[in-house]
């Protein structure tokens, strides 16, 4: 489980974060919404220990890891898929895999992963800079979970991509819940991360300001449409 | 003499001199493409190399002992740097690191000059390296012989550790994107302090190499560095197939330059230079920026 407990901070000066708190469970999907610069990718850059000056209390499994460097972030079980893909373009499919790996993956064997995602099977020996969009997406998905992670950080999966493609992202997001992972998926749209999420959290101004089931919400979906999600 | 003959001569020497060449150039584009770092102190840490191998070589009797040991002290030298110098600055920009560098040079010098004197240090090769061999009738030095062969050594033993092993797969992830590679739970600050250390210990493999041909002397490093930094320029920064195709190009120019017009050879290394980065501004196989 991740335990975000008033996180507060940013980049430089700036505030972004005013006391992030929430919890997301191993073995659902916590999506996080929220308008442009409310704060939601800020939030994953905290827990991943990308951001300088950062307050608060971020666990995994009861491990308190606020403070931690970058890479020990990721070793003790928090796998980032960033805004952008980020893979690396001049590795191949075969080598963006590996970079994660220490050891070879329990969890998730190429056999899975190629099950899931089976594009990447004919791509591996292809350069990074050469797959499509989707591709990369689903690579950079691979790539975080060929780490065995307690832990994914998903930010903007759909952005950029063709309805169809996001489509089967929502089926691979699905399908994450299997393998015990806390997934937590920050995104902008909304029809992705209703279809994916087990709890949905709105962020305004750098603050959870509503947290509930995914059933609460689409029960609630309209006033809170209007209230916080509305330019 | 016969023509061929001349021409297999010196294109036998211009792979000795790109040998030389590729030992500094493969470490500073090592470290650049890593680090995104100009290491102005790759010429001392080469001159280091020089003096610590003579002066190891001299100690043992043994040429062979002298490369290992100019080697290593020029890594630990750029291990401690790393750790030391560079640490407390990485995510400031580039121009604290040029002046660092740049200091570490001026004191690297200088502590050679004190430590060592300002005589020439001589280092002896090998019996069976110290003779001539024939090529197509003409007489070419053993030794230069044995540096084109350590120059393959080295580029296809760097080129083995990039493209064969988890190091050099994440030497290329991180050359990339070091804060992907970070989030993937590369130590992106270890593998840099190993990428510097490496990228000395080349260059004071190259410098203790160089000694049988040019001695150890103070300022050795200057002239060397800057054939290197044309080199990588050339070739394009961060590239290794660039660096090894700069090397060539640049010790070809710079040899024949030297035997069939030598007011000019240094100028056409430079209009090479020129033309390069005029045709294709981040080098030959370099990244466009």
């Amino acid at each position: 489980m991740l335990a975000v407990e008033r996180l507060e901070g940013g980049y430089g000066t700036g505030r972004v974060l005013q006391g992030v708190t929430f919890t997301a469970p191993r073995g659902a999907v916590t999506a996080i919404v929220g308008r442009n610069g409310m704060g939601k990718t800020t939030t994953l850059r905290a827990v991943m220990g990308m951001l300088p000056a950062v307050t608060g209390a971020v666990a995994v499994g009861g491990r308190a890891i606020l403070g931690l460097p970058v890479h020990e972030v990721a070793r003790a079980g928090v796998a980032y898929v960033p805004e952008g893909r980020q893979i690396f373009p001049k590795l191949t499919v075969a080598e963006n895999l590996q970079v994660g790996q220490r050891v070879p993956s329990r969890l998730w064997p190429q056999d899975r992963i190629f099950a899931l995602m089976p594009n990447l099977r004919e791509r591996l020996g292809n350069d990074g800079r050469t797959l499509s969009g989707g591709e990369q997406q689903m690579l950079a998905i691979a790539r975080a979970l060929v780490t065995d992670p307690a832990v994914l950080l998903l930010d903007e999966p759909s952005q950029g991509l063709a309805p169809l493609i996001v489509q089967q992202l929502a089926g691979i997001v699905r399908r994450l819940r299997e393998v015990d992972v806390a997934v937590v998926l920050v995104e902008q749209n909304l029809g992705l991360a209703r279809a994916v999420a087990d709890q949905m959290l709105v962020m305004v101004k750098g603050e959870v300001v509503y947290a509930a089931s995914a059933e609460r919400f689409r029960e609630e979906e309209a006033s809170v449409r209007a209230q916080w999600l509305t330019p | 003499m016969d023509q061929t003959a001349l021409f297999v001569v010196q294109g036998l020497n211009a792979l000795a001199l790109s040998a030389l060449l590729l030992f500094i150039a493969l470490g500073l584009t090592l470290v650049f493409g890593i680090m995104r770092i100009v290491n102005f102190a790759h010429g001392a840490v080469y001159m280091l190399g020089a003096y610590v191998g003579a002066t190891a070589g001299q100690a043992t009797g043994s040429f062979w002992l002298a490369i290992p040991a100019a080697a290593v002290a020029a890594a630990l030298l750029g291990w401690l740097f790393e750790r030391l110098a560079f640490r407390p600055l990485y995510g400031r920009e580039g121009t604290a690191f040029l002046l660092v560098t740049f200091g570490l040079a001026l004191c690297l010098t200088e502590a050679i000059r004190l430590t060592w004197g300002a005589d020439a240090r001589r280092l002896e090769p090998p019996e069976f390296l110290g003779g001539v061999v024939f090529v197509l009738d003409e007489p070419f030095p053993s030794y230069r012989l044995f540096l084109i062969a350590a120059g393959i050594v080295a580029a296809g033993g760097l080129w083995l550790v990039l493209h064969r092993t988890r190091l050099g797969l994440l030497i290329r992830a991180v050359s990339q994107n070091p804060a992907m590679a970070g989030a993937l739970g590369v130590d992106v600050r270890l593998l840099r302090g190993a990428v510097f250390a490496i990228g000395c210990g080349l260059a004071g493999a190259g410098g203790v190499l160089a000694v049988p041909l040019i001695t150890a002397y103070v300022g050795m490093g200057a002239s060397v560095v800057i054939d290197a930094f044309v080199v990588v320029m050339i070739g394009g920064m961060g590239s290794f197939v660039g660096t090894v195709a700069g090397s060539a190009l640049v010790a070809a120019t710079q040899t024949f330059g030297n035997f069939y017009l030598p007011e000019m050879a240094l100028g056409i290394t430079y209009a090479l230079m020129i033309v390069v980065l005029l045709l294709r501004p981040g080098g030959l196989f370099g990244e466009e920026e």
